[in-house]
């Protein structure tokens, strides 16, 4: 579902991203840990194609990032730590814009769906300026799933959560399993990496130093590889 | 077709964003009135001195405040990274560049269409016969002055200094359109022949077909790495 072929990436002179390949499986829950620096963000923000390769190429469903990079806008649905969220809006508001620029189907049956899956749906109306940052990361989340992307792509999602927040949004996470989505998600927490997703990726300094099914992880190597 | 669909949520959208907030269309209407006040209250100009300055009056209190309009119109779509958001949907950037011009001329217009009446009670200027001839010297002048400053605001908002950057790169590119907009005005609140205004007509129609199409390509150039 998502191939990465030897992707480098510089900002001018400094290579932030080095020979990075690696494949991920239609359905697979991926980790990507590395500590600050690393390059976790570039990486999501190249497979978002909101960052240019220097070098190296990279697929998603099939389509070319560089070559095909609307196809593969329309197959993803992205979660950072930006809310992307207009503050004048309501949550039915903010969700119809971007449905409409997705072209999604029976938008406003959708728009409720994804608001209920969210818990966000008796709060529809209010005004996103008025809601807490647990909630947000929930609408952000509805937002990215409106589209019904097979590729979820999230950047250090939980943020700034509090714990029944994160519990809300991992359980959320979880079930999309059944759904057969495939999900790269860059994180500082371990814990969390370990437990959620069926492989782990390591970054350090651009790198890619491990590559292991979260089952096969040791803590020594956990704590080398992070260090 | 779908560019267009695309084009018109996204000025939906930010319609619907500027009547809840307000932030950008009131700063702009009190701007443009402050300078039409200041002008009349500080010269007393006789009937001939009204004709000879209206038009370069007029288009300095429009060109100032659609100004203001420009760096506020990109500044909101950088905040909580909304900018990303917009990149991430499946819409060609030139359409996100359209969308963002046409809003912009619709704001020039909407303060337009406010500080006219004002301009022409305080100056005591019978445009009557005028209005059609001028709305269309307004919607091309906005639309070349707007085509410039739409892509250069997007530009800017990657600068240190902003709020400065804008004028200082808009205003130099845009003397063609707004020395023909004077000019016109001026013809045609003098009651010219229509032979004498035309050739400024065809230098902002042509400013505004060249400046669109131009701008909209290099569009994505500021905005994608």
């Amino acid at each position: 579902m998502i191939i990465v072929d030897k992707i480098e990436k510089y900002f001018g002179s400094q290579r932030v991203l080095r020979n990075l390949s690696f494949k991920i499986s239609k359905g697979e829950h991926v980790s990507l840990l590395g500590s600050n620096g690393a390059g976790k963000t570039t990486l999501v923000k190249i497979l978002a194609t909101l960052l240019k390769p220097s070098n190296g190429s990279a697929s998603i469903a099939g389509f070319d990032l560089l070559e095909k990079a609307d196809k593969i806008r329309s197959c993803i649905g992205v979660v950072s730590h930006q809310s992307y969220l207009y503050q004048d809006l309501n949550a039915v508001e903010n969700l119809r814009f971007y449905g409409k620029m997705f072209d999604v189907a029976k938008l406003d049956q959708r728009i409720d769906d994804v608001l209920q899956s969210v818990n966000l749906f008796h709060r529809r109306f209010d005004m996103v300026r008025i809601y807490s940052r647990g909630m947000l990361q929930r609408l952000l989340l509805a937002r990215a799933l409106l589209h019904r992307p097979p590729v979820l792509l999230l950047d250090e999602p939980l943020t700034g959560l509090d714990v029944s927040s994160r519990d809300m949004f991992n359980q959320f996470i979880e079930n999309l399993k059944t759904h057969k989505v495939t999900l790269l998600s860059a994180s500082h927490d371990i814990e969390h990496a370990i437990h959620q997703s069926d492989r782990v990726l390591i970054l350090k300094d651009g790198s890619l130093v491990l590559d292991k099914l979260s089952l096969h992880i040791t803590s020594q190597e956990l704590k080398e590889n992070l260090r | 077709m779908a560019d267009i669909r695309h084009i018109i949520h996204l000025v939906s959208k930010d319609l619907l964003i500027e009547l809840r907030s307000k932030e950008i269309l009131l700063s702009m209407i009190i701007f443009s009135l402050t300078i039409i006040l200041i002008f009349n209250f500080t010269y007393d100009i006789g009937i001939q001195a009204v004709q000879r300055h209206t038009p370069g009056l007029l288009w300095v209190a429009f060109i100032f405040a659609g100004t203001l309009g420009l760096n506020r119109s990109f500044m909101r779509e950088y905040e909580n990274g909304r900018m990303e958001g917009l990149l991430l949907c499946p819409v060609s950037r030139g359409s996100i560049y359209i969308a963002k011009l046409v809003g912009n001329v619709i704001f020039m217009m909407i303060i337009e269409m406010v500080s006219l009446p004002v301009m022409v009670v305080l100056l005591n200027l019978d445009i009557i016969k005028f209005i059609p001839m001028l709305f269309l010297l307004l919607v091309l002048g906005n639309i070349g002055f707007a085509s410039v400053g739409t892509l250069f605001s997007a530009i800017s908002l990657h600068t240190r200094s902003r709020e400065l950057m804008l004028p200082i790169m808009l205003f130099p590119v845009t003397i063609p359109v707004i020395l023909a907009a004077v000019k016109s005005t001026a013809f045609l609140l003098n009651a010219k022949p229509l032979a004498e205004i035309m050739p400024w007509v065809r230098i902002l129609i042509g400013f505004d077909l060249i400046f669109t199409t131009l701008c909209s390509f290099l569009y994505k150039y500021v905005v994608e790495d």
